[in-house]
This record gives C-alpha cells, structure tokens and sequence, in this order.
C-alpha cells in the first residue's frame, strides 16, 4: 500500500516537473531567438541601414531605406482599408447582431482570418496584379487589408461586448438613440481594447511576406505605389536565400529591425490595454 | 438575462432618431457583407484562375506525382505529401510539449506568474514567420546537418525514415521549424480550455485522495478534452499554410520520398516559389490550383477546430 502510494507520488512529481519544463523550453525559445537576433544583427546594422539604397552584390554597405518606407507605405494603406472596414463589421456583430445573419458573418470571419496568407496573395493577385498588367505596392496592400478585416472585426467585437450593460442603460434611459449610445458612449468606453486589437493586428501584417511575394514584388531602388515595391519582410526572404554572404549580413539587419516593430507593438498594445480597460466592469 | 431584455428593445416615438437607428444598422450591416463578400470572391477566383488546369488535367492533377513546367505536366502528390508529413511532424513535437506547457500555466503556475508567461508565448506567436526562417537557415539547418541527422542515421539507420544523406534542408527541419511555430497556438488554446474546467471537478478529485496530477490527467484534462483537440487542428492549420519559413528549409524538390531527411517540397513553398515567374497558361493555373487545394484542406481543419473550441469554452466557468 504504501509502495504504491509512493509510486503515484513519484509519478506526480515527474509528470508535473515535466510540465513546468515544456513550458520553461518554449519560454526559452523567444529569448534564443531574439539574442541570436541582436548578437548577429547588431554587427551589420548601422545608421546607413536606415538611408541607404540596397548596394549591388560585392560592395559593402549599402541600407534598405527603400524597403523600410515600402513597407510602411503598403502597411499604411493596408490600414487605412482595413481598419475601418473591420472595426464596422464588428460594430455589426457586437450591437446590431442579428442572431442568424451575425453568426454566418463571425464564422466567416473566422474562417478567413485561418485561410493561408499566401492564398490571400493568390486573390490579390487576380484582383490587382492581373487587370493591372503589373506588380504594385497597392496590390500587397489590397491583400494584406483582406488578412486585417478579420482580425479587426474579431476584435472589435470582443471589447465591444465586454462594456457593462448599466452604460448602455444609462444612455438609453437619457433619451440616447441607439446609435447615438453606441457612438458617443459604448465605442469610447471600449476604445482601448479597440484601439489593443487594432494595433495588433497591423502588427501581424507588417511581418507578412508571403501575400506580397507576387503582389508588391521587390525593388532595389524607389518605387511608387504602382510600381513594385520593396519591404523588409520579402527583402529578408531574397537576402537570406541569395548565395551572398554580405546579403547575409542584411537580412540579419532587417530581421532584427522587423522584429523590433513587431515587438514594440505587441508591448505597447499590451500597455494600452493594462492601462485599464476605460471603465470598471459592470 | 432578464436585465438584458430590458435594455434593448426600447422604441421611440420621437421617429428621427428610429430613422438614425435604421441607417447605423444599414451602414455598419453593409461593412459585414463586406465579410462575405470577399470570401466569396476568393473562393470564385480560386475556381476560375484555376479552370484552364483542371480543363488540361482533370483529377490526375492530386495523384500524378511529376512536376515539370517545362514540358507542362504538373502533378500535385509531392506537395501534398510533403505539407502533410512536415505538418504532422510539427504536431508530434508541438502537441506533447503545447500540452504540457498549457497543465502548467493553468494547474500550477500562480495567476501573476501564469498570465506573464502567456504573455510571452503570445510574443512568439507574434514573430514574422520569414524570422523564423531566417533563424533556421542560418541555425538550425547546419545543426542538423553536422548532428542532428548524423546523429539519427546511427540511431535508427534501420529505418527507412532515417536513411539518405544528411542535407540539413528537408521534411525533418521544416517539421522542427512549424513545431515551434504552431506551440504557442496549441498553448493559448489548451489553456483556455483548461481554464474553463469548473473547479469543483478539480477538487472532487482531490478529495477522493488523487494526486495534482491524477486529477489533472484524469479529470481535468479528459473535461477540456475537444477544447484541446480543437487546439490541435488549430495549430494544425497554422502549419499547413505556413509559407515563409518552410519555403526557406524544405529544400524545394518536388519528389516524395520516404526518407523524413530527404529534401521535399510543400503546397505553399512552391507557390511561393514558381508564382511570380509562371509563365504560360497552364503553369500559373496549376499553381492557384495548389492554393485551391490549401484552401480546402484549412477550411475544414480550421472549422472542426472552431466548433470544437465553442464546445468546451461555453460550458465551464473560469477559475477567478
């Protein structure tokens, strides 16, 4: 009896030490990651990072000022199609929900926010590229947007519903029409978790480069939005898969500069939030 | 509930603001559409830039194994093959390990300490997938060239699975790579659901004299049960369409091969690859074909998961 006792107790500790190690080993993944990252990144990159053109294979230095202002271009329109659309489809779904209707919307939105990002290129591509008879920056905007709206919309919806009804009441017993409540009084209250899930999710587009390997395409020297345009995501695929051992070097650059945006976003929309949802949970 | 039937359906008589009502409803019902629209669109322009390959192929396209732009045959098994096994390979890592971290974040570890943690496998969830490819070609890829496969050739050469020279690129890495990709998603989602056990479950097991982890195997993780298999096929979907990272490993040859150390290929790699430069009809057609394909293949995973995770999440309540 107490044989056994003492096998199950050693079994418990076992097991439950192997938890705490699985999570220890995924923790530490992140943190190899981003040391790697700095340590290699950290030697190549330099002010000129930042105001350089790509330099041509054999010469040192050499930046990728072209594939940082790309990115933010694509990324920037990407938001301004994709924000509103999203944050209004989920007004929809958290206030005017009608039970059926609402439900298809969510299950599609979810089902398009899983569908492969490199798919979304594919629909951009016959949307943009094709009519279009080229490779543009705005057509890696039109797909990135398509992978924004879900994600928005998911979002908005969460934070929309999570402001306490005796809000709501309130409005609505002042003589607040309903839109005139849901304007002036449910959005601000939910505005943070909002504002969270919205930078999150341009975060998850910038780090995108499967959508604009044929959409945007590349550049090595400016482009306008109609042309081919750079950006640092597919620039560290083409660098780091090139045979050069200095394009080596500037794709470690560019990652580390990717991931500190990425980061620095995810951070700060954590902070945005923890500052406290706006108003007390009713 | 009752308080929330008593705030909705207040009527004005006052018709301006009920006209107001009506047009909010139509605009932001409009932006919804806009949902369904798009995925709509998607699926139709999958089915028609794809229609000149199906036209040329027919069904032979998903079993013919040889590709060759040039002389215009395409097959699609190597791609299949090749983003089914690196998947399931990521999900026997990525599953025992997303478990287990996902028992200590919601049975062990203290509240503070567990949301912290969540916090920073959400970070890694939040690295663009082509950083991880960079890390792997740079890392991992001569690590298991030199150790790694060497390494398993002499321990289990035996195999068919282990056999064939080490390249460092190949089904094997790419599995490595989409295994801690997808970890964070089984994570979050496990934990979720383990969170929604109801505690009384916990401490009726406890009470009969199980240990912790008795009743955490055998009461609590058997409750969270489809929330969990929900997490699985999430992850799952994750590393099907995942593009940037195994394209940079996977060693870009379209043969099957039995050896998990052979080069391969995968549906979204060769996408990625071939689309910008096919030429032809056929070719590109071909290609959107393979993301058709994809597409399907998550559609369904991703659903099954949803369903499963509405399951589980809406019948426990969460521990404070």
């Amino acid at each position: 009896m107490n044989k056994r006792l003492g096998w199950r107790k050693l079994v418990n500790n076992v097991m439950l030490t192997l938890t705490g190690v699985c999570t220890l080993v995924t923790i530490s993944v992140l943190f190899v990651i981003l040391g790697i990252l700095i340590y290699q990144g950290g030697k190549s990159l330099s002010w000129n990072f930042f105001t350089q053109l790509p330099k041509p294979v054999g010469e040192i230095g050499g930046g990728m000022a072209n594939a940082i202002v790309g990115t933010l271009q694509i990324v920037g329109i990407a938001s301004l199609i994709g924000l509103p659309i999203g944050f209004l489809a989920g007004v929809y779904l958290a206030e005017f929900d009608d039970k059926k209707f609402g439900m298809i919307v969510r299950y599609v939105a979810d089902l398009l926010n899983g569908v492969p990002s490199i798919v979304i290129g594919i629909l951009a591509w016959t949307l943009v590229v094709l009519p279009m008879h080229g490779n543009s920056g705005i057509a890696g905007s039109i797909a990135l947007s398509v992978m924004l709206i879900p994600i928005v919309t998911r979002q908005t919806e969460q934070f929309l519903r999570e402001v306490p009804l005796s809000l709501r009441e309130g409005a609505l017993a002042l003589g607040a029409s309903k839109w005139k409540m849901i304007a002036t009084v449910v959005v601000p209250a939910g505005s943070k978790g909002i504002l969270t899930g919205m930078i999150l999710g341009v975060a998850r587009i910038s780090g995108e480069s499967a959508p604009l390997l044929f959409t945007a395409l590349g550049n090595q020297y400016w482009g306008g939005l109609t042309e081919p345009t750079a950006s640092l995501p597919v620039m560290i695929y083409k660098y780091a898969t090139s045979p050069f051992d200095e394009w080596h070097q500037m794709a470690w650059a560019a990652g580390l500069v990717l991931i500190g945006m990425v980061l620095t976003a995810n951070i700060l929309a954590r902070l945005v939030l923890a500052r406290g949802v706006s108003v007390p949970r009713g | 509930m009752a308080s929330q039937a008593t705030a909705v359906p207040v009527r004005f008589k006052n018709s301006s603001s009920r006209v107001g009502d009506t047009v909010a409803r139509l605009v932001v019902m409009i932006f919804a559409c806009s949902i369904l629209a798009i995925t709509v669109l998607l699926v139709s322009q999958l089915f028609v830039s794809s229609a000149p390959a199906r036209a040329a192929l027919g069904w032979k396209f998903l079993s013919s194994s040889a590709w060759n732009p040039v002389t215009d045959e395409f097959g699609a098994a190597p791609f299949i093959y090749g983003t089914v096994i690196t998947s399931l390979i990521a999900m026997l890592i990525s599953v025992p390990m997303g478990l287990g971290a996902a028992i200590f974040l919601s049975e062990l570890a203290p509240v503070k300490l567990s949301n912290a943690l969540t916090f920073i496998i959400e970070l890694l969830a939040a690295i663009p997938s082509v950083i991880y490819g960079l890390l792997a070609i740079f890392t991992l890829v001569p690590l298991m060239r030199s150790y790694i496969e060497p390494a398993l050739k002499t321990a289990f050469g035996f195999i068919p699975l282990f056999t064939g020279p080490a390249y460092g690129v190949g089904y094997l890495t790419a599995g490595f790579v989409l295994a801690i990709m997808t970890a964070p998603f089984v994570i979050s989602v496990s934990r979720e659901s383990l969170l929604a056990v109801p505690r009384e479950q916990r401490e009726a097991a406890l009470a009969l004299g199980a240990t912790k982890w008795e009743s955490t195997w055998q009461v609590v993780v058997p409750y969270a049960k489809l929330g969990i298999i929900g997490s699985v096929f999430l992850g799952l979907a994750r590393a099907l369409g995942e593009t940037m990272a195994v394209t940079m490993v996977i060693g870009n040859n379209p043969t099957i091969s039995k050896s998990l150390l052979a080069p391969g290929y995968t549906i979204a790699a060769v996408i990625a690859n071939e689309f910008a430069e096919a030429g032809g009809t056929i070719h590109p057609a071909a290609l959107v074909e393979l993301g058709l394909v994809l597409f399907f293949l998550t559609i369904v995973i991703n659903s099954a998961a949803r369903l499963m995770i509405i399951a589980t999440t809406s019948k426990g309540s969460r521990r404070a």
